[in-house]
């Protein structure tokens, strides 16, 4: 293991120079860590989370001296079109952010524009207790390599959500919920892309119509883009009318599918958190009949991210915090479904008993499924698929 | 030399001539009388005198208070009084915090202000008056309280603008005595503007109407009435 | 002339001569530069970004984005509709109402409507009319609904919703002046005089009064239209998401990943000016065919059906500007403290306190960052517009008055013509991201509002006020301090709230100068309200509206507690 990481490490270090060499051993950083303010960038519209990285910021202050300022964001590429708008007028330090939480095609826009510090994860202690082995994706960022240039924050599988007193036996397949919508016109939605439910949503159409899913695998390729998305163009346009507001508008975000859901306009919501749906439904916003569930074919499942710009103002108490996210104590916080409850990225059953006994005393929601019935997962598609299908949902839908 | 002197002033608003080189001295105790009709520069005369000239006239000549050139100065350094047709009281301010506000700064002790307010107060009929909202007295009280704060300023020189000509007759009467007779003891060269014969007849004042001749018959146009 | 007087006025002396080329500098700097900053990348010049060639290539990329005509068509609609709509309830509501009992009532609703931000106000409307909103619910329960109709009346794609919003919060605005510019003029005794001659009260407001004071209105007229072509946050609430109108759009390009992006961005910002200037332009043309049509109207006599007519109007006019205000409020603090709420119940089932328990720690931060920053703003403008209006009133010196009317430029572009150009600014100053240039940022909107509010009621102040304290021997200073400012307390006090108000308002701001690094309770909340987390939503917008509510209530209850005392007071 010691070798696998040094190895890696070294040989990352020869292609990003810079941030290698920035890369101070863990114990210093501690000392130059302390006074520094971190702007971590987050999107900030859920108040649970929001009250988790209140709760991290009172922890690093404690315990590191650091100052947390939870920059919220309405949209993650904010935060990197900042960075790079920094880069672009030359400011190579002192950067306005100093952490991001961040996955998938921004992150690899940032990898691609040599926008990150790092490689760094690896040097984090608490890295040792991730599950590399049962959860690849925390190496793999959609089909990106992460190459120690992100640390694994949680893992989200995609579910979707409905409420046994209206809808029973809900359908397990895309094709299933639109013949269900057509049956019960104005009940089905989910948000616009760009927004990441709504994008992951077409994904899974895409995965349900493309014929061959691995082809998903490999980049989209423009000269048979058109011809391979025909079929998914041909379903929406068909569930189209049925759809809330005829489908001629979309709500924004996911928690704006939620406030519909519970408001009883519409009949399904989706989360990318399995356990989301109880949260909510412990804090009286959604009636206690709540179930999820997922797609026969599967449901996307991927890891989130904290990423470092390399312009950061404060890359030391950056990483000090990114190492607390880690930690057996703050994950096992983030997962109570009472709060958050985002998934852990660590192996829970390879950690010391004292550790284990966090995750072990944590609730599982009335809504939330069990680890087994959440299979098969999906990978990602990738990240071209995204960029194109949006795209062209813009140019069909947007106007 | 004392009193109040006035060398070649002329006036113009808009080009057009209102005083044309008049020459002036009036003496300490002696009130003098500007008669005219309305909008003829007796009011600018005034404001020239007391430093508050309005933007768009324009002016020139020498005005001299007991022997110092004071046309320099800004209003509050030329030591002139003036009281206008209202008594613009400050509405703020309580009767005696109007009058407390014209205490020159050198009367520095808290009770020898407060003394000096009560002795005004005593003097315009209002003893026990200092607490009360101006708007609360009558426009004679009013009237009365006006002068005694333009007297505690300690002025050496007093300017009135109309002065009478807001209050009804029996009124009149008995503020224009109340104002000469304060102006005199205090031996203040009075100069008054005025459009009412009464009121130069009351002080025994030397009455001028200095104006340039167009002005003057284009203010009688103007108000047939006065 | 002979011997030339030393002293014209006051002895020469001006120490407010500095006042207005300091208030000028002040946004002067960042409207130029940020104009400059928006209209360089509209023609393809923006190096730092690689482009170092004029060219209409901008202009080709805008007009080929799909959302293009679809946004400009509700931002058109939304802006047009908005402000008449808005001039409509003004006009209706002071003509149809001024000379009732009632209207001691609610005239002083006015002020704290016009000091609660757009956002908490729109927060509150989407609560009333969305289809699971307290209005649907009402219509439920008779008809047995148990599910919210699939009725577009928020986010609607024609942006309607969006223009009611915005009628409704900027009437109080426009009414607040229609009733300051009636205090100028004879108001009363011309009434009096039309209605000897026959005329309802309402009929001789609009005949008489209405054409008197019509040009004072035009300038807070053209704010509101400049302000509704490019209002981020209210959009983002009330508006349609796809396609959203001009500016959210433009905001989402200025956010995206892609730069390349920020030139169609910044030629769609010029856009909003050009349809600005177009749409100021046809309404000066309207104003004058409607003068030509309606003069012949005004030498008709009175007529007896108009007054029963602008009754009602004035009433339902009042309803709903005061009443969906007020209902909306109650409808936030309601949502703020629900548990579960199921369509269609009226009230919640169950009460909670953990939307605030859970907010208030977040918001706690930026509270007190809005406060210092309004509290500076409305400061700073209060001293620089008084400094101003001084130099005005001591004369002479007419060049700078005009250039002072420029003042009112901020309230005339849209912000998002200038705000990218002066981020720019910014960052070359090493300013970004500070609070500083938040408050540099808030500054030149508050200045105009001060300015406008306190202009008029300073210059209306009797100057032999001043005259005789001169004559005591008091000082500029002394009169400044002991006289006037008292005297004008309430004018003054009124003149800070609203610009604290303006300051707690200020979304796309202080994004822009401070670049996301300087929360305060505007970003926040639309953080949260965008977020559709109705709770959390509900809490920002009261705590949002509290502030300027807070400012209000002292800067109206501190004059009438001395109003009892001194009755002479304005």
């Amino acid at each position: 293991m010691l070798t696998r990481r040094w190895l890696l490490g070294a040989g990352l270090a020869c292609v990003t120079l810079p941030g290698a060499l920035r890369a101070a051993p863990f114990s210093e950083l501690l000392a130059s860590a302390r006074g520094q303010t971190v702007y971590f960038n987050a999107w900030g519209g859920s108040d649970a989370i929001n009250g988790y990285i209140a709760w991290v910021g009172r922890q690093v202050a404690e315990r590191f001296g650091i100052t947390l300022v939870h920059v919220k964001l309405t949209d993650t590429a904010e935060a990197v079109a900042r960075v790079l708008a920094e880069k672009t007028a030359g400011r190579e330090e002192g950067g306005s952010i100093d952490l991001i939480w961040i996955n998938g095609e921004n992150f690899k826009a940032m990898k691609e524009q040599n926008l990150l510090f790092g490689p760094f994860v690896e040097n984090l202690p608490n890295w040792a207790h991730v599950d590399v082995a049962g959860k690849p994706t925390v190496l793999m960022d959609f089909t990106e390599p992460t190459d120690g240039l992100e640390a694994p924050w949680g893992m989200a599988q995609f579910v979707f959500i409905h409420d046994l007193a209206r809808v029973p036996d809900p359908p397990r397949s895309i094709a299933g919920l639109f013949r269900w919508a057509a049956a019960h016109p104005g009940r089905l939605t989910w948000p616009a892309p760009p927004d990441f439910i709504g994008s992951t949503f077409l994904k899974h159409v895409l995965y349900e119509t493309i014929g061959d899913p691995t082809r998903l695998r490999q980049p989209a390729d423009p000269a048979t883009f058109e011809a391979d998305t025909a079929p998914l163009w041909t379903a929406l346009d068909t569930v189209r009318p049925h759809l809330w507001r005829q489908g001629r508008t979309w709500p924004a975000s996911g928690p704006a599918l939620h406030q519909l859901f519970e408001d009883g306009e519409v009949d399904f919501s989706m989360a990318f958190n399995p356990a989301e749906a109880s949260t909510l439904v412990n804090e009286g916003r959604f009636p206690p009949t709540t179930r999820t569930f997922i797609l026969e074919q599967g449901t996307i499942g991927n890891t989130h991210f904290v990423a470092i710009p390399f312009n950061a103002s404060a890359p030391e108490a950056a990483q000090i915090v990114a190492d607390f996210l880690l930690s057996p104590e703050a994950q096992a916080k983030k997962q109570d479904p009472t709060g958050w409850g985002d998934l852990t990225v660590l192996a829970v059953d390879r950690l010391p008993e004292a550790d284990r006994e966090g995750f072990d005393a944590l609730p599982r929601g009335p809504a939330t499924l069990a680890p087994e019935q959440l299979r098969p997962v999906l990978l990602e598609p990738d990240a071209s698929w995204m960029t194109a299908l949006e795209t062209a949902w813009r140019d069909r839908y947007a106007r | 030399m004392s009193g109040l002197r006035l060398v070649d002033v002329r006036l113009a608003a808009a080009g057009r001539p209102l005083v044309s080189g008049l020459d002036l001295l009036v003496e300490p105790g002696e009130v003098a009388a500007l008669m005219g009709p309305s909008g003829c520069g007796k009011s600018s005369l005034l404001a020239l005198i007391g430093g508050s000239l309005a933007p768009g006239i324009t002016a020139s000549g020498e005005v001299w208070l007991n022997g110092t050139r004071v046309d320099g100065l800004p209003a509050e350094k030329r030591r002139i009084g003036i009281l206008f047709q209202d008594d613009l009281l400050f509405p703020h301010l309580s009767v005696g915090e109007n009058l407390a506000f014209a205490l020159p700064r050198t009367v520095a002790r808290r009770e020898d202000r407060r003394r000096r307010v009560e002795a005004a107060l005593v003097e315009a009929g209002l003893a026990g008056f200092a607490e009360r909202d101006p708007a609360t007295l009558s426009g004679g009280q009013r009237a009365r309280v006006a002068m005694m704060r333009a007297l505690l300023a300690e002025p050496k020189a007093l300017l009135l603008d109309e002065a009478f000509a807001a209050l009804d007759t029996a009124l009149r009467q008995s503020f224009r005595a109340f104002v000469f007779e304060h102006a005199r003891a205090a031996r203040l060269p009075v100069l008054m503007a005025t459009h009412d014969p009464a009121d130069a007849e009351a002080a025994d004042a030397r009455v001028l109407a200095p104006w340039a001749a167009g002005s003057a018959a284009e203010g009688e146009r103007k108000r047939p009435d006065s | 002339m002979a011997r030339p007087l030393r002293a014209l006025t006051r002895g020469g002396r001006d120490p407010f001569l500095a006042a207005p080329w300091l208030a000028i500098a002040l946004f002067a700097a960042p409207l130029g530069t940020g104009l400059a900053g928006t209209l360089l990348p509209a023609f393809g010049w923006l190096p730092a970004l690689g482009g170092a060639a004029f060219g209409v290539a901008p202009w080709q990329r805008l007009l080929a984005m799909p959302e293009l005509a679809g946004a400009v068509r509700v931002t058109l609609t939304s802006g047009v509709l908005g402000t008449l709509g808005a001039l409509a309830l003004a006009v209706i509501f002071v003509a149809g109402l001024h000379a009732r009992p009632v209207f001691a009532w609610l005239r002083p609703c006015l002020l704290p409507l016009l000091a609660i931000p757009h956002l908490a106000l729109a927060i509150g409307l989407a609560f009333l009319l969305a289809p699971s909103g307290w209005v649907a619910r009402l219509v439920a329960l008779p008809l047995g609904w148990d599910r919210p109709p699939d009725l577009a009346t928020v986010n609607d794609p024609a942006g309607l919703a969006l223009a009611l919003g915005l009628a409704l919060k900027e009437a109080p605005f426009l009414a607040l002046m229609l009733l300051a510019a009636a205090g100028q003029v004879e108001a009363p005794r011309q009434l009096a005089v039309a209605r000897s001659l026959g005329y309802g009260p309402g009929e001789a407001w609009l005949k008489v009064l209405l054409p008197q004071l019509y040009p004072q209105l035009r300038l807070p007229l053209f704010a509101v239209f400049a302000y509704s072509l490019s209002v981020v946050d209210v959009a983002i609430v009330l508006g349609p998401a796809t396609p959203p109108p001009l500016a959210p759009l433009i905001l989402r390009w200025l956010n995206d990943p892609d730069l390349s992006l920020r030139f169609p961005a910044a030629a769609a910002a010029l856009l909003l000016v050009v349809l600005l200037a177009v749409s100021l332009g046809g309404w000066r043309g309207l104003e004058r065919a409607l003068a030509r049509w309606l003069r012949p109207s005004l030498g008709r006599g009175a007529a007896p059906r108009c007054e029963p007519l602008l009754r009602v109007g004035g009433a339902l006019s009042a309803v709903s500007v005061v009443g969906l205000g007020l209902l909306g409020m109650l409808a936030l603090s309601l949502w703020s403290f629900a548990g579960r709420w199921e369509f269609p119940a009226l009230l919640p089932e169950a009460w909670s306190t953990r939307s605030w328990s859970r907010a208030l720690p977040l918001l706690g931060g930026p509270l007190w960052t809005t406060v210092w920053i309004a509290a500076l703003c409305a400061v700073v403008a209060l001293v620089l517009v008084i400094a101003c209006v001084e130099h005005e009133a001591l004369g002479g010196r007419r060049p700078t008055h005009r250039v002072l009317a420029l003042a009112y430029l901020p309230l005339l572009v849209p912000q998002l013509a200038f705000l990218f150009g002066f981020a720019v600014l910014l960052a070359y100053l090493r300013l970004d991201g500070t609070a500083l240039a938040v408050v540099w940022a808030h500054l030149v909107f508050v200045l105009p509002y001060t300015l406008l509010l306190l202009r008029e009621p300073w210059l209306a102040l009797d100057p032999r006020f001043a005259r005789t304290a001169h004559a005591l021997g008091k000082g500029e200073l002394t009169v400044l301090v002991r006289v006037k400012l008292p005297i004008l307390l309430r004018p003054v006090l009124i003149a800070a709230a609203i610009g604290v108000s303006v300051s707690t308002a200020q979304f796309l701001t202080t994004l822009f100068a401070g670049g996301g690094r300087v929360p305060t309770l505007a970003t926040e909340t639309l953080a949260m309200a965008s977020a559709g987390d109705r709770r959390s939503a509900a809490v920002g917008g009261l705590v949002l509206a509290l502030l300027p509510l807070v400012a209000i209530a002292l800067a109206t209850a501190w004059p009438r507690l001395r109003a009892r005392r001194r009755q002479g007071l304005p």
